[in-house]
């Protein structure tokens, strides 16, 4: 049976990546009008768009809390969004989880103090799912609540780590998230250096969980700044367009 | 919001303010965990545990089916958690909610994804008929813990379980002959390795850390952390999914606290199942000496396919 090689021996990737090299980033801020805030975030091949609605009323009285903003999560992956057009059920149990965790992580990172009585709600639709769908969709909402000028607490930066042929590779896309290796979600609090989210996935020695947290780590670091870039080009944009 | 355990200000404080001292309200030292109990149902595959005041009860069934169509020799394992009422007045019927949905996902992750579970084993026919297991869940009474109990329950279920022994004959040459217990015994499972859960919780800062949090804990937490390991150091899964953000040195820390205290579960489940399984020789000698054309209670499960030929 033919084993799949991840890592050639010239120690490159399947799309000629080093195991320590990112996907390219792209990001447009307010990419559409709706909501109050929006952000379109790629990372190589995987495109999501997240769109910010609030601080705004609470759509349902029972989700209104009297000293924090109540944070509400979708997340769904259009049809179109894999390699095979698949229907996707709301509430199924994959985008439930994805969705939830989502929630929690953000619900962290906003200062939710500061909007009491109201409900901020993020949209996450995946348009192109070529793997860590979920994390570029974390760094599409972060930056579509910096559009929205929601306050945060620091940044939040997400990125996928995984272990295949005894090296820890960063930023798996599809095939290498299949590969059937294990799968390390992690997102960062960049100034406060503090881990907010981690997920794993499939069996890993402790040692070589270090090393792919590391990874993970600097990865997110590397977003960070460029997230960070990216917010200050566009309040310099729109300054210059207001004034 | 909805499944939040209501907790006055006052006793809040209290909590943290005692474990600035080291000191938890029901008298544990931080990484202390609660007593453990396993009790094996009556049926195989049908286990209880009680950690502390949390109770979980896990049933396993098999039937077999027919295999995913891009999986055509390997069995199907379905987890379901339902969070009864009765265990805490968070708890409402109807649709799972958003923390039902978490801890039916830790576990499939840690039991089904990190291959603990042999799923090949579980084939009959190829492409035709497999082993489809159904662990359901149930959450007798929430105190704090949920996932520590539920993996261990499930764990201490499915090596427990004993699915019958089946055949391939009959006329064909490709019927599956399931065989009562009377007539062959059952056989258990393979499970390869035992991945089993501990949850941290994070007080304030996240400075503040204690293993195995009660429902008062749960309630005065500002996060927590799931972190599933086998007794090999190997780790299965981790869930920390928002609440407050931690530092590196603390994340390694806490799982490496975790990894010790599975070993220590380990060793117990291990003391437990090696219990049952002298029980059930024991019955195994009552019941063979007993008539063999006796129908008698099928402890076996599929209860209908016993003693056919299923084509």
């Amino acid at each position: 049976m033919n084993r799949m090689e991840f890592l050639s021996p010239e120690g490159l990737r399947l799309d000629g990546r080093r195991p320590r090299e990112l996907r390219q980033l792209r990001c447009k801020m307010a990419p559409v009008d709706s909501g109050d805030g929006s952000a379109f975030f790629e990372m190589g091949n995987s495109k999501v768009l997240a769109v910010v609605y609030g601080p705004r009323e609470p759509a349902q009285r029972g989700q209104l809390q009297q000293d924090r903003a109540t944070v509400t999560c979708d997340y769904s992956m259009s049809s179109f969004s894999t390699g095979e057009r698949r229907k996707r059920m709301k509430g199924d149990r994959r985008s439930t989880e994805a969705a939830l965790v989502l929630r929690q992580t953000l619900e962290s990172a906003i200062l939710t103090e500061l909007y009491p009585r109201t409900q901020i709600h993020i949209c996450i639709q995946v348009l192109q799912a070529d793997g860590g769908q979920q994390a570029v969709g974390l760094n599409a909402a972060v930056m579509a609540l910096v559009e929205a000028g929601i306050a945060l607490r620091d940044l939040v930066a997400c990125s996928t780590c995984g272990y295949l042929d005894a090296t820890p590779l960063l930023d798996l896309n599809y095939t290498e998230d299949g590969g059937g290796g294990p799968n390390v979600q992690l997102a960062l609090h960049p100034a406060l250096d503090k881990v907010v989210l981690l997920q794993t996935e499939d069996r890993l020695r402790l040692e070589v969980f270090e090393q792919v947290l590391d990874l993970a780590m600097d990865g997110c670091r590397t977003i960070a700044r460029f997230m960070k870039e990216t917010a200050v080009a566009h309040a310099k944009e729109l300054a210059v367009a207001r004034a | 919001m909805k499944d939040e355990f209501l907790i006055s200000s006052n006793e809040k404080e209290f909590i943290i303010k005692a474990l600035e001292s080291e000191q938890r309200v029901d008298g544990r030292r931080p990484f202390d965990v609660r007593k453990l109990n396993v009790k094996f149902g009556p049926d195989d595959g049908a286990v209880e545990v009680q950690l502390g005041q949390t109770r979980v009860a896990v049933v396993v069934t098999a039937d077999l089916s027919e295999p995913y169509g891009d999986r055509p020799n390997e069995g199907t394992i379905n987890f379901a958690v339902e969070f009864s009422p009765m265990a805490s007045p968070a708890f409402e019927t109807g649709r799972p909610s958003e923390d039902a949905v978490e801890v039916v996902r830790v576990l499939e992750r840690s039991l089904r994804e990190s291959g603990a579970i042999d799923t090949e084993a579980l084939c009959v026919l190829a492409g035709r008929k497999v082993w489809n297991l159904k662990v359901i869940v149930h959450i007798l009474d929430h105190g704090g813990a949920l996932l520590d109990t539920a993996s261990m329950a499930v764990l201490a279920a499915l090596v427990s379980m004993r699915v019958p022994d089946v055949s391939i004959g009959g006329e064909t040459g490709q019927e599956v002959i399931v065989h009562p217990p009377q007539v062959k015994e059952p056989v258990p499972l393979n499970i390869h390795h035992l991945p089993l859960a501990i949850t941290l919780a994070f007080f304030g800062d996240g400075e503040l850390v204690v293993v195995d949090p009660s429902m008062k804990e749960e309630a005065a937490m500002s996060g927590s952390m799931t972190v599933c390991l086998n007794p090999h150091e190997e780790l299965c899964t981790v869930q920390k999914g928002g609440g407050v953000a931690i530092s590196p040195a603390q994340l390694m820390r806490c799982i490496r606290i975790a990894a010790a205290k599975v070993k220590d579960r380990a060793l117990q489940l291990k003391e437990y199942l090696a219990a049952n399984d002298q029980a059930r020789q024991e019955k195994r000698i009552k019941r063979r000496s007993a008539a063999p054309e006796e129908q008698g209670a099928a402890t076996v499960v599929g209860a209908s396919e016993v003693g056919k030929v299923v084509k």
